[in-house]
């Protein structure tokens, strides 16, 4: 394989820092936890359902919790104890609560290690339910198989989950190897999740679980017609992100959006409450088997494509360290990036494969994600479907992982079926007809190519460095990413943070990073 | 299969362009050409092609050639067509509104704001409602701004507040108030089932239900946004793609002129 020639101690420098600014958040977010993260704890207990007005089950657990200022203690304690106290489970506190039958807050406590021991034994059926769902996915993709990398990833956005499923069947059908089920837009802001299957979404489908089952199911019914394991995709992002990962597990999707600082910069998230939401929501993801994917490609949709390249590489650092921080092996890990430089530049294609064979190179483990062009596309399809041509032969020269594929009418519509066609068939074409480009040839010494990817990789050590001494949070107030600005305590859902009792419960986590798999 | 490709007899029409009467233009003029691709939700058989040539028929198609006909997966099929329209279009009698375009630069915008409104101008910007795209307003308004054309926050005169994505129109309309803004601006990316008209009308409706329509100059932009249905909406101006910081600059500055806000 062409290999640029780049220097290992710059990237074990970027390593060492990267490794520093996540212990250093690590510290922060050890000592957190949030709303979100105790309606995920519910969720996996089997909470469930919704008022008759339409508040999630979970929700109002935790907003009771909250109302009496005991979450401290986390979700967990309370609920193990009413169940204790009652003889009953989970589901049936949840009801009691809501109807107003039961005050989880003032009842009589257990022994504490008898609390302990019960939140511990209701997360059994869970572990369990997950675990088997990873056992399903190993043996479909065993007996079924799966498409080569680049794996062709392409999304379904119409709204309608019952319409999804139809287009989603037939990008199968097609040749993709993976299907997205957008979310509809604004669900990153909804403090709750939704309830049952949807059929009203702008822009995409609102990220439910039975949702999620019915996506599914599809998909294994026409994995089992081709006889290629499809994969499904979701986003566990927003102020849900680790309710909607724990969603993930239980219906066994495949890879999920994960990124730990996507919600802060684009969706101006508060930045405590997304860095402790990312690590529970990580450590499901990495319990699952679920690939997660980071979203740096978008800090090029703001910032320049060829400034900013350095900071794509940071963030990919950044994102390993607090990926391995929850127990994601590198297999999991689909590190993000982008082909978004503008097509007018001279020599633009070069610099994209310098980056995109520099990540490779620096990931070798990683299913690699490449975004497609979006920000220069016009709406001349004729010319977008050449520049996502182009964006397909530096992904296979490269042997990028997952490709998610670009459609000609981006910046115009949310993909039709005969939009998604005409990618896969370009896709297609392209890496079966270059299949073995990179391999059968080299990168010249001191070229354009090699001498971009070194420029960029020591930018990166150096914005590393200085994140060091800084610090995250510090960095991101200086708007050191996709040249987004953000405040420590500004953004949506601070008030979802709480600091953790030193009798805090939330018995997932160890028991998910304690190798349950094994 | 007859294309029309070889034979002669269908191309004598009349070859000098009325303006009156204009065509599509393929390679003759007066051919009506014109490409077409769709897809029908019926199986990829003869009898698809034949129903995709009857459909281009009734709609007053002719020399219909259907180049490629594929099979989607679920039993739906994908044409590419090329054919002749029969129908024309009345040129001289078309009046579009637009916004006028009057090319300045930046220094010059600066330079005529100092001169005849004598302070700086307050814009206030956002992509509003659900939509996340900042792609837009970021184009306009970001320092760096696109394609070589800065954006509102570099220039001299404009104090610029870009509010970023998800902004509600309430909360956009309370900042322009608190900051004495003398334009606001909303981008809308996403426009599936209309939402982007729906979330202009009620921008427009609010600072009418609250007695300030008349205090800003209003303007929206995306790439669906055109200056007519912007002026439909109750906007004073509407861009669409292709259109950078200066344009929309020189636009709230000519128009303060005219309104003779100082």
């Amino acid at each position: 394989m062409a290999h640029l020639n780049l220097d290992e101690n710059t990237i074990a420098s970027c390593r060492e820092s990267a490794k520093k600014i996540a212990d250093d958040v690590q510290e922060f977010v050890d000592k957190r936890a949030t709303v979100s993260t105790e309606r995920t704890i519910l969720r996996l207990y089997g909470v469930d359902g919704v008022t008759h007005d339409g508040v999630p089950l979970p929700n109002v657990l935790v907003d009771e919790i909250k109302r009496n200022s005991a979450l401290p203690l986390g979700a967990a304690y309370y609920v193990a104890n009413a169940c204790l106290n009652r003889n009953i489970i989970p589901q049936e506190v949840a009801e009691k609560v809501a109807r107003g039958e039961l005050d989880i807050i003032k009842m009589p406590r257990a022994p504490y290690d008898e609390i302990i021991g019960k939140a511990n034994e209701m997360a059994r059926p869970a572990m369990q339910r997950i675990k088997e769902n990873r056992q399903t996915r190993e043996r479909m993709l065993k007996e079924l198989g799966e498409g080569q990398q680049p794996y062709l990833y392409v999304i379904v956005a119409t709204g309608n989950i019952y319409e999804d499923v139809v287009q989603a069947q037939a990008a199968a059908r097609q040749g993709a190897d993976i299907i997205a089920v957008i979310r509809s837009t604004g669900q990153s802001l909804l403090d709750y999740v939704p309830y049952g299957a949807t059929t009203e979404g702008f822009g995409g489908t609102f990220a439910t679980q039975e949702n999620f089952r019915i996506m599914r199911s599809a998909l294994d019914d026409v994995s089992k017609e081709l006889g290629r394991y499809i994969r499904l995709v979701n986003y566990a992002s927003g102020l849900c992100m680790p309710e909607i990962a724990a969603m993930g597990a239980l219906e066994r999707l495949d890879v999920m959006l994960n990124d730990a600082l996507y919600g802060i910069l684009f969706r101006d998230i508060n930045m405590q409450r997304t860095l402790v939401d990312q690590f529970f929501s990580r450590v499901i993801n990495g319990f699952s088997g679920i690939i997660i994917n980071t979203g740096e490609d978008n800090y090029l949709t703001t910032a320049d494509a060829v400034e900013a390249a350095h900071t794509v590489l940071a963030s990919d650092f950044i994102n390993e360290q607090f990926a391995l921080a929850a127990g994601i092996p590198p297999e999991q890990m689909g590190l993000g990036h982008a082909f978004e430089m503008d097509p007018d530049l001279t020599d633009g294609f070069l610099y994209e494969v310098a980056q995109a064979q520099m990540i490779r190179q620096i990931f070798p483990k990683a299913p690699i994600k490449y975004m497609p062009p979006t920000k220069y596309m016009t709406g001349n399809i004729f010319k977008g479907h050449i520049q996502d041509a182009m964006f397909n032969i530096a992904a296979i020269m490269t042997h990028q992982g997952i490709q998610l594929l670009g459609m000609l009418t981006e910046a115009i519509h949310t993909p039709f079926l005969q939009d998604r066609y005409l990618s896969i068939e370009n896709a297609k074409y392209i890496f079966n007809n270059m299949k073995h480009l990179g391999d059968d040839i080299e990168f010249k010494n001191g070229g354009i190519i090699e001498t971009r990817a070194k420029e960029v990789l020591n930018k990166s050590a150096a914005l590393l460095k200085e994140m060091e001494t800084k610090g995250l949070f510090k960095s991101l107030e200086d708007g050191i990413f996709a040249d987004v600005k953000r405040s420590f305590t500004g953004g949506k859902g601070l008030d979802g943070v709480f600091v953790k009792d030193e009798k805090y419960i939330n018995p997932f986590i160890p028991l998910m990073l304690g190798g349950e798999n094994e | 299969m007859s294309s029309g490709l070889y034979s002669l007899g269908k191309k004598e029409y009349d070859r000098t362009l009325d303006l009156t009467k204009v065509k599509p233009y393929g390679d003759t003029m007066n051919d009506g050409k014109m490409q077409l691709s769709f897809t029908l939700p019926i199986p990829c058989d003869a009898k698809a092609l034949e129903a995709a040539r009857e459909l281009l028929s009734s709609m007053g198609f002719e020399d219909i050639n259907i180049t490629c006909s594929k099979d989607l997966g679920v039993g739906y099929t994908f044409f590419v067509a090329y054919a002749s329209t029969t129908h024309t279009v009345d040129y001289t009698s078309i009046h579009v509104e637009e916004v006028e375009k009057e090319e300045m630069t930046m220094d010059e915008i600066d330079a005529l704001i100092r001169e005849k409104i004598g302070r700086k101008i307050v814009v206030v910007g956002a992509c509003t409602g659900t939509d996340a795209h900042t792609v837009g307003i970021d184009a306009i308004m970001n320092m760096k701004g696109y394609a070589g054309h800065y954006g509102l926050e570099r220039y001299q005169m404009i104090d610029a507040y870009n509010l970023g994505s998800q902004v509600m129109n309430e909360e956009l309309l309370a900042k322009a108030i608190e900051l004495k803004a003398d334009a606001i601006l909303i981008s809308q990316v996403v426009t599936q089932k209309d939402v982007h008209i729906s979330n202009l009308k009620n921008m427009v409706e609010l600072m009418e239900a609250q007695w300030v329509r008349d205090n800003f100059i209003l303007v929206c932009g995306g790439p669906r946004i055109t200056h007519q249905l912007a002026r439909e909406l109750g906007y004073d101006a509407g861009f669409g793609s292709g259109s950078f910081a200066e344009d929309v600059a020189a636009f709230i500055v000519k128009e303060m002129i005219r309104q003779e806000k100082k």
